[in-house]
């Protein structure tokens, strides 16, 4: 009798894409609404964003089971923060906070792909993109997910600035104005859509800025 | 009459966290959430081959006569894909200390993280900085006492202290090694080249800082897995100082100027039958 094993694995892949552009004053972060299994779609409404705090904002793709476990852990480390310091988070610190989140569980990941989005104690735009288990760096835009390896090209070719590192610095704004941001973020998923299976049905996009926070959506093909 | 909570099923429904739910991870000291299986090395293996950690490195740092020299490449590639070309990877730990990140990018990070934070309570506790000797030791005891768990890092901590210069190698094996020339990472045997043929003890500044970065530079030509900007950093006696930070797409140009040549023939139009 051959010896029969249990093959069960905790993780699924969801799908879906996240893309986030930070301005001189504004971020724009941007998700597909739509939540795959294999070739099956399970919705094409399930939101992949989040607001963390006044001035961030999280979109994560991976496993969606743990995306919302994460969120809530963030949402009740947020929680506990306020009454401690009746204030709110700044984004570059919940940026470490999340960092950290996912780095505690680098035994057992989080199959969470994450960029999160807001402005800073300047009131400039910050986008941080991380991997599953917590390496993360500021950017000035980024693409995570099933999509990202389609859209990063494209936003490298339209808006690559010098690189942070480069010694002199130069200057490193995203030279896009809020509108135009807008725009390229939906041409991003309006073009993964046509070439990715886990893109699709709408694309849902928060925009903070110094007037405070709004939500747009754009209809995607539904194929 | 009951009315039913259909709340849940609102996807556009703010997210609230429990506070209690958190309550042994407030109020113990934070621990690693381990996997309920029976086969730890198995379910670690798929779950890296899931997330695939960001990898692929050139790093370097020596001792010369006026401190230590540390430089790096920024690529990170997860498998073939290029995930980013502007990764930090030499963390600042503190204004006299640097540490090198080559292997799994999130395990640098958090333990340099770490680090920085151990230094200062040391400073804070014995009202004088660390030696790089005791950081580094610090850094290579916690790596041992997560051995074979799947920690990937490969790092050099170098700074300067009461003792002048100081370079330490430690790895996620538990390697812990004093020295005065090392390369990390994938790119390693190609800067190792340029590196020990070009080293003398009483370089200047410059003509270090040099070196760095050239050994850098042929790194990158040659290892598909390094590449993006070179950056240079000396420590001194009064701390560490970035000299320099060049793409090196352009710095083969630099290297390798493109000579103007001599046209032989022109070409000349075809005459229409």
């Amino acid at each position: 009798m051959t010896k029969q094993q249990a093959n069960w694995s905790p993780y699924d892949n969801n799908g879906g894409t996240c893309v986030a552009i930070a301005g001189a004053d504004y971020c724009v972060i941007a998700a597909d609404t739509r939540m795959s299994t294999g070739y099956s779609i399970l919705t094409r409404d399930y939101s992949k964003i989040i607001q963390l705090a006044d001035k961030s904002v999280m979109a994560s793709s991976g496993f969606q089971a743990d995306v919302r476990a994460l969120q809530k852990v963030l949402a009740a480390r947020h929680l506990i923060y306020q009454h401690q310091h009746n204030k709110q988070m700044s984004c570059p610190a919940m940026a470490q906070l999340l960092s950290n989140t996912l780095y505690f569980k680098r035994f057992f990941p989080y199959y969470a792909f994450n960029v999160l989005g807001g402005l800073d104690s300047e009131g400039k735009g910050c986008v941080f993109t991380y991997d599953a288990v917590g390496s993360y760096e500021r950017v000035g835009y980024s693409a995570q997910g099933s999509g990202a390896t389609l859209i990063t090209p494209f936003l490298d070719n339209q808006l690559k600035s010098p690189s942070p590192l480069l010694l002199p610095a130069k200057d490193a704004v995203t030279p896009l104005s809020e509108i135009e941001a807008i725009d390229l973020v939906k041409t991003c998923f309006a073009s993964a859509t046509e070439r990715d299976i886990y893109t699709g049905d709408k694309v849902e996009m928060l925009v903070l800025n110094a007037s405070g926070i709004r939500r747009e959506f754009m209809e995607l093909r539904k194929d | 009459m009951m009315k039913i909570d259909f709340s849940g099923l609102d996807p556009y429904m703010p997210v609230k966290g429990n506070a209690e739910d958190l309550d042994d991870e407030i109020l113990a000291a934070p621990s690693f959430k381990l996997p309920v299986t029976v086969d730890f090395d198995g379910f670690q293996k798929a779950a890296v081959q899931m997330v695939k950690p960001a990898k692929g490195t050139t790093t370097l740092a020596f001792i010369f006569k006026d401190g230590v020299m540390v430089a790096a490449d920024s690529r990170a590639s997860m498998g073939g894909y290029i995930s980013s070309q502007s990764v930090k990877k030499i963390i600042e730990i503190n204004p006299y200390m640097l540490g090198t990140m080559a292997g799994g990018a999130a395990d640098c990070q958090f333990w340099h993280r770490n680090l920085g934070i151990k230094c200062r309570l040391h400073e804070l506790a014995n009202k004088r900085r660390i030696s790089v000797a005791g950081a580094s030791k610090l850094l290579a005891n916690i790596l041992y006492s997560y051995r074979g768990m799947g920690l990937s890092v490969g790092t050099m901590i170098a700074g300067w202290d009461e003792n002048g210069p100081g370079l330490y190698y430690v790895d996620s094996e538990g390697g812990r090694l004093k020295g005065t020339r090392f390369s990390v990472g994938s790119g390693s045997p190609y800067a190792y080249g340029v590196l020990d043929s070009g080293y003398r003890f009483d370089l200047s500044v410059e003509e270090a800082a040099e070196l760095a970065r050239r050994a850098i530079y042929h790194a990158t030509f040659r290892d598909g897995a390094s590449g993006g900007v070179a950056s240079v950093y000396h420590v001194g006696p009064s701390g560490w100082k970035k000299l320099s930070g060049d793409d090196v797409g352009e710095l083969h140009y630099s290297y390798y100027p493109v000579e103007p040549t001599a046209v032989e023939q022109e070409m000349a139009d075809v005459p229409i039958a």
